[in-house]
């Protein structure tokens, strides 16, 4: 039997990835359940509830965002609305993840071969995977449905919104599963996998602002086109059901042709001699980091592409709603100057998702046991602590660059505007500081003690919730002062002040500092 | 005589559990130096503690005459490290993790890197991620036998080699003692450490038990005696030093502490002794003497995260 021990793997997956299955769940009913409550209560009347609906439904930004705009005047529709394409990413990404621990990394590490020795099928360790990702996203369907009715609102949009999660979740984890049979590691897989829910973002984005022909090319697009809250339909459903089955029939057929270990993506050899840019600390530090800044770089350069081509449509979008001039004029400035100055700090934001995960690098190092054998070396602690920092530097620098040159080429193509290259790169360049500042606090908490380190992570969160609804949930000044992002003037619509931005990079430096310094007198493993 | 590594008393405490109680060890410029325990017994931590990469909390340790914590980039390049568990960056090959190994220790002699490859028979162009256990070794192996170093701090290096390689290994730790470099290598394979070794520690629960030459170590411990006699033995287990004493017919079998073998030998020629055999005690009942009885009589206490 090729199967034999499948039911008995599936059990022990689940034993294993128990807790994180309840948090990514929880997260996932949390991302829908707390939309229907935070929207709920916000307009008084019926009648601004309507008002704001039309404004945002308008707005090609939040379209891009968000999805096609469709009964945003209810409860219902804005948490189909704002939800269902995180929704879908939360569930691909847990499915990625998987699939991936519990194929290529199994086969990395040698335990795979532990389990096959066994009286285990040959595709018994597959299945098993594929079953995993199932009842997680049977899990997470069912329980974001649950929670929406459970809430009070309609059985079929609640259903349909489940649904819609969860056959995203399967048509990426299939992915994952085709992928997980052409490379030979786990990082270049989870680079596939990854590479196709951006696009999947991507194409619907592009879609649901253009004649939406594009959205039926997307994973994300098919549940959306299920309408759920504005008169369901469940035929889409199909088009994920026949990707799910056609992508595990292609998965099983290049399984049964490729040795276990092996990707069917064949290694090839590498240089024998290490080339002279790599003869060195800051050389391994870049090779470790290059494609990961090279990746973030383009996908904050295309998400500032599509910010920056909305130009100035955001004025007639956002028209004179109460709501546009609430969320937008901040400043002193015109509506469009003051939406590209939350643009930048959106795209802020983002970046600061590389800053953290590129200082937190020498953790990873030091967990897998490759940071003794360098160090082991002529290397000192303070060297290599300053070559990882630089590349995290350059890296953001790069990174947030890339945002800003997207943002500005995006308004210039649109508007002919040949200035504005210059003027939201210019706007986007000093949050340089806010963002290495969240990565050197990361550094110091690792510097203490590697278990600290996903603090880093904490403290981002922290500064989303401050920018995006610090207002909303009306959190005292000291609380929002907390966040960097909070201290920089909101260029383009307030001129730029050297003295915040001056005082971030000292903190900065400082926490830099601080943080080598602790890596120094701390025991390594 | 000129002393490389020099550590007494050392303690290093995880918590509350005590990995290192009291360490002695003395290693000579020019020998290889077995350092033997069971797992968990404190060698890594002692290593890692002589790499710089924990700080002590007690005792004294110098390396090559500096202090390891604070010199530590210093003197790690005049020394080299295998670990036992080598992990290496999955996406650089072999030949490049040597070559930047090399060049972080101070640059790397070309033609022993080449000869070192071959002698290892390593190919040098394949990923990290994909090489054995064997040839992950054999990276470490060959960065650090290629570097031009006085001193290898060795971990249980040898664990995923073949009995080729152990051989070519052997062949390799030979000559650089040759050369007058010295070595400190930790290693549960005791016909590695019989073959190679001048003089070997043997430590247990993070503290040395025993410290001397094989012949000086053999000395302290039994040897095995079957004596074919005359006439059947009697009074054989009223000497001293004898133990496990079978006596059948005109045969006995029985062990005796190495000092006490003369007199042994003296009893048993009163019954005229036909034919006689001895065995030297191994390098293995050494062992066995100082943390066999852990198996039968204390439980196992799990000493540091460390083995």
């Amino acid at each position: 039997m090729t199967g034999s021990a499948t039911g008995l793997l599936l059990r022990f997956n689940l034993r294993r990835d128990r807790l994180m299955l309840l948090w990514w769940v929880l997260g996932a009913v949390l991302l829908y359940w707390s939309q229907a409550v935070s929207v709920e209560g916000l307009y008084p009347t019926q009648a601004e509830f309507d008002k704001a609906a039309a404004s945002m439904g308008d707005n090609v930004a939040f379209v891009a965002m968000a999805g096609p705009a469709r009964a945003l005047n209810t409860v219902g529709g804005q948490v189909a609305w704002q939800a269902s394409a995180f929704g879908a990413i939360v569930a691909g990404l847990l499915s990625m993840l998987l699939v991936g621990r519990h194929t290529r990394a199994e086969e990395e590490s040698g335990r795979d071969e532990l389990v096959r020795a066994g009286a285990v099928g040959r595709r018994a360790p597959v299945a098993a995977a594929g079953l995993t990702v199932l009842v997680a996203n049977v899990l997470l369907g069912g329980l974001v449905a649950a929670s929406l009715v459970g809430y009070g609102l309609a059985v079929a949009g609640s259903v349909s919104l489940g649904l819609a999660a969860a056959l995203a979740g399967l048509v990426f984890g299939s992915v994952a599963l085709v992928a997980a049979q052409l490379t030979d590691g786990t990082r270049a897989m989870y680079g596939i996998t990854g590479v196709v829910i951006g696009a999947s973002y991507v194409l619907r984005a592009v879609g649901d602002v253009g004649n939406g022909a594009l959205s039926w090319a997307s994973p994300i697009g098919w549940g959306q086109a299920m309408h759920a809250f504005s008169g369901e339909r469940w035929w889409p459903a199909l088009l994920s059901v026949t990707a799910v089955a056609v992508l595990l029939a292609v998965a099983l057929w290049l399984f049964d042709r490729r040795d276990i270990g092996s990707g069917l993506m064949a290694a090839r050899p590498g240089p024998a001699r290490a080339g002279p840019r790599l003869r060195g600390s800051l050389g391994l530090a870049w090779r470790q980091q290059r494609a990961s800044v090279a990746g973030w770089a383009a996908g904050l350069f295309f998400t500032g592409l599509a910010y920056g081509a909305i130009g100035d449509d955001v004025e007639d979008l956002l028209g004179d709603s109460q709501f546009a001039q609430d969320v937008f004029v901040q400043g002193g400035g015109t509506v469009v100057d003051s939406f590209y100055a939350v643009a930048v700090v959106i795209l802020a934001l983002m970046a600061s998702g590389f800053a953290v995960a590129s200082a937190l690098r020498p953790r990873g190092e030091e967990d897998a046991g490759r940071v003794e054998g360098l160090l082991a070396t002529g290397l000192t602690r303070r060297r290599w602590a300053a070559t990882c920092l630089a590349v995290t530097t350059a890296g953001t620098v790069a990174v947030v660059s890339a945002a800003g040159l997207g943002l500005g080429l995006g308004y210039q193509l649109v508007t002919g505007d040949g200035s504005a290259v210059a003027r939201l790169f210019g706007a986007t360049l000093p949050y340089v500081a806010p963002v290495l500042l969240l990565a050197t606090l990361t550094w110091l908490a690792y510097g203490l003690s590697p278990r600290w380190a996903g603090f880093g992570w904490v403290a981002l969160a922290f500064c989303v919730v401050v920018s995006f609804f610090g207002e909303l949930l009306q959190l005292p000044d000291w609380v929002v002062d907390l966040s960097p992002f909070s201290h920089l003037a909101l260029v383009p619509a307030e001129p730029l002040a050297w003295g915040p931005l001056l005082a971030l990079l000292a903190v900065t430096t400082t926490l830099g500092v601080a943080g080598t310094g602790a890596l120094e007198r701390r025991d390594l493993h | 005589m000129d002393t490389v590594i020099e550590i007494s008393g050392l303690v290093k405490r995880f918590g509350t559990t005590t990995a290192l109680d009291g360490l002695d060890l003395d290693v000579r410029r020019g020998e290889v130096h077995g350092f033997l325990g069971p797992n968990g017994a404190g060698k890594s931590t002692t290593i890692r503690v002589l790499l710089g990469l924990l700080h002590a909390d007690g005792g004294t340790a110098r390396l090559l005459g500096a202090d390891p914590w604070h010199d530590a980039a210093e003197l790690h390049r005049r020394l080299a490290y295998v670990p036992g568990e080598v992990n290496l960056w999955p996406n650089l090959t072999g030949g490049e993790t040597i070559d930047l190994l090399g060049a972080l220790r101070g640059g790397l002699d070309d033609t022993r890197r080449a000869e070192l490859l071959e002698r290892f028979e390593l190919d040098p162009t394949k990923k990290g991620r994909s090489y054995s256990k064997g040839n992950r070794q054999k990276v470490a192996l060959v960065a650090a036998l290629a570097a031009d170093v006085e001193l290898l701090l060795l971990d249980e290096p040898t664990s995923g080699l073949d009995p080729l390689m152990e051989t070519v290994f052997q062949q390799c730790i030979d000559d650089f003692r040759g050369e007058g470099r010295s070595v400190l290598l930790s290693s549960h394979i005791l016909a590695e450490v019989e073959q190679l070794c001048d003089r070997v520690s043997i430590i247990r629960a993070g503290r040395t038990v025993e410290s001397g030459t094989l012949s000086e170590l053999r000395h302290l411990t039994r040897t095995s005696v079957s004596a074919e006699l005359g006439t059947p033995p009697t009074g054989l287990d009223r000497l001293d030093g004898v133990h496990d004493l079978v006596v059948e017919g005109n045969r006995a079998v029985f062990e005796v502490e190495s000092e006490r073998l003369g007199d042994a030998l003296a009893a048993l020629g009163r019954f005229g002794i036909r034919s006689l055999s001895s065995q030297p005690p191994t390098l293995e009942a050494l062992f066995l003497r100082h943390y066999g009885d852990r198996l039968t009589q204390e439980p196992v206490q799990p000493v540091g995260p460390v083995g």
